[in-house]
Order: C-alpha cells, then structure tokens, then sequence
C-alpha cells in the first residue's frame, strides 16, 4: 500500500503495523515521535495501530537547534 | 530568596541557594545554550559542558529514514544529564508550533518547551499575535512555556498573564550577535515581571551576555555566539564566567555614575 512519510510516498507491503513501519525503516520507537493524519500517535500504541492506504505520517526526532 | 539575602550567601562563599527557579524547577545554571551550527555533534556535546549549562535547546525535524543510522543528537548530549527543551525554530504560524510542540512532548516527555513563533525570514523577528495565540493553546493543552518575544513591555505583560513560566526578549535579531539593542525596554520588563526573564537571541560576545545579568535578567540563552565563535570550547567557557560575574555584580549593586570625578585617594596629607 501507499504511505506519505515525512512528504515522501513510500510503497509497502501490508497489513503493516506503525510498529512494523518504523523497523523496516530501521528506527527505534523510543527515539521518534510520530503524528498519522495530523494526529499524535502514543508510543505505547505503535504495535497495535494498524496502517491504511494513503496514511500521512510524519516522523520526527530531536536535533540541533537554538 | 529576597536579593539581600542571596548577597549574603555570595559573600559568605557559599555555593548558597541563588538558583534560577523555572516553572517550580531550580537551576545552578543561568545560561541556557542551543545545538545548532556547531561543526559536528562532539564538539557540540563539549560546548555544552564548558559552558556549564544544564538546560539546551532542541529542534524538532523530520526523521530522514533513508538513513536512519544517522548520528542522533541524544547520542550526544544526553537527556538525562542535560534537559533538552524543545523549540519551534521554524514555525511561523501558532498551528505549527502547536503541533511541533506536542510531537515534542510525545517524543520525549518534557512539558517544558521553548515557543518561537517568528514572523520574517530575513529578521527571524517574532510575530507576537501568532505568538499570543500558540501560548493561550499551549497552556490549555498543560504546557510549561519560556516565551521568545520581542522586547514590547505590554505583550511580555499579556504572555505572563497567560500563565508563561518565562519571558525571554530579544536582545537583537537571531544569529546577530549584536548585543542588547535596546537596555531599557528589558530592564523595564524585568521590572515589571514576577517570572524568569531570560534575554534570548543577539547575544554576540561575553560583554554581552555579563551587561544583560547586570540589567537584572535572570538568565541568557543563546547559541550562536558560542557556535560561531574561532573557538567555541573557549567562548563557552567564557560565557559561564560572563553569566556568573554579571550575575555578582548585579546582585553586589554598582556604584552610582557621577558626572565628573571623584578621588579615591585622601586629599589631606599631600606633601
């Protein structure tokens, strides 16, 4: 299925988790934080939120700034 | 602590209890510093520690998960030694920094978080109605917030009505190093003011950091001047000492100025 991620449209194989999602990108859970359609996504809830086609997610982290 | 007794305890030499207080929390450190334009995350991680800082700054970015091995800053600078306070470096609109900032708090927890929200590209100056606004969203939503603000006496007024655990003016334009551009308008909010003021942005060199703590300020933040610096690792130092020795000589009170001049030595007994 189609999946926008951080702006860029991703083809994967689903039924995928977020959880599944952030490991075939290789990221660990704990240092991401995550926004599906404009809304947070729990951490604690990664394992169980299911993707659906055309999902908008962004996925961030801390870097550097003033 | 009342002034006076925060003298008594620098005069005794004690390491005494003149902590900057931040939304109920204390600090021995008065200067907070940034993590941006430093040449590598090393060398990012030592300016943090010469400059004594136990609060830095962090921004909130995309993942690039292309390559997700990439060095991450939390391997640098460790959250848990150093708290990270996050910021809305880039937001020019209060939806944004809204968002930015419980993304932030998702990610790490932390419900202390610096507000930006700026209004031009060329001068990084804030937009001060949008600012409003994201910090009357914020404090709905439960957040702890030290406000980037310009330095207009009345709308550091209304963000510290809205409940803001800091106002932070600017002293001159992000990235500037200028210096304080305009002493009476922060004085005049530091007087006003029951919470933190803490000068942020334009700070350039250690004279200005130390003229911003004569001023009264309860704090300096900058990154800049310490990243773009010949040699950053030095400049930190030196801003640790200029934060501390203004600090001391605001709290010691300066001698009056005098118009003409007035001898330090007797003028009885001259040969």
């Amino acid at each position: 299925m189609q999946l926008t991620v951080n702006g860029d449209i991703h083809e994967v194989p689903g039924p995928i988790s977020l959880l599944g999602l952030i490991e075939r990108f290789g990221l660990e859970p704990r240092k991401v934080a995550i926004e599906r359609n404009l809304e947070i996504v729990p951490r604690s809830t990664y394992g169980q939120t299911q993707l659906g086609e055309g999902d908008r997610l962004e996925i961030v982290h801390f870097v550097g700034g003033g | 602590m009342a002034d006076v007794a925060k003298v008594k305890v620098v005069e005794a030499g004690g390491a005494g209890d003149d902590s900057l207080v931040i939304a109920g929390k204390p600090y021995r450190s008065r200067l907070i510093v940034g993590t941006g334009k430093y040449k590598d995350l090393a060398e990012n991680a030592a300016a943090v520690e010469a400059a004594g800082a136990e609060i830095v700054t962090v921004a909130v970015r995309r993942v690039n998960v292309t390559n997700p091995k990439e060095p991450m800053l939390i391997d640098f600078i460790d959250p848990k030694k150093v708290m990270y306070l996050p910021n809305t470096a880039g937001c020019y609109t209060a939806e944004d920094a809204v968002r930015t900032l419980r993304l932030a708090r998702e990610a790490g927890g932390w419900n202390l978080v610096k507000l930006e929200v700026l209004g031009d590209q060329k001068t990084l100056y804030p937009d001060m109605i949008e600012t409003l606004r994201a910090a009357e969203a914020l404090r709905k939503d439960g957040f702890e917030i030290m406000v980037y603000c310009s330095d207009d006496p009345i709308m550091a007024k209304r963000l510290e009505a809205l409940g803001c655990a800091a106002i932070m003016p600017l002293a001159a334009p992000i990235g500037s190093g200028l210096g304080i551009q305009n002493p009476v308008n922060i004085r005049l909010i530091i007087e006003q003011s029951k919470v933190p003021v803490i000068v942020d942005a334009g700070v350039g060199t250690a004279s200005d950091a130390a003229i911003a703590m004569e001023l009264g300020c309860d704090g300096v933040l900058m990154n800049t001047a310490i990243a773009e610096a010949k040699h950053p690792l030095v400049m930190a130092r030196a801003m640790k000492l200029a934060v501390e020795a203004g600090r001391l000589a605001y709290l010691a009170g300066r001698m009056a100025k005098r118009k003409y001049a007035d001898p330090s030595s007797p003028l009885a007994g001259l040969i």
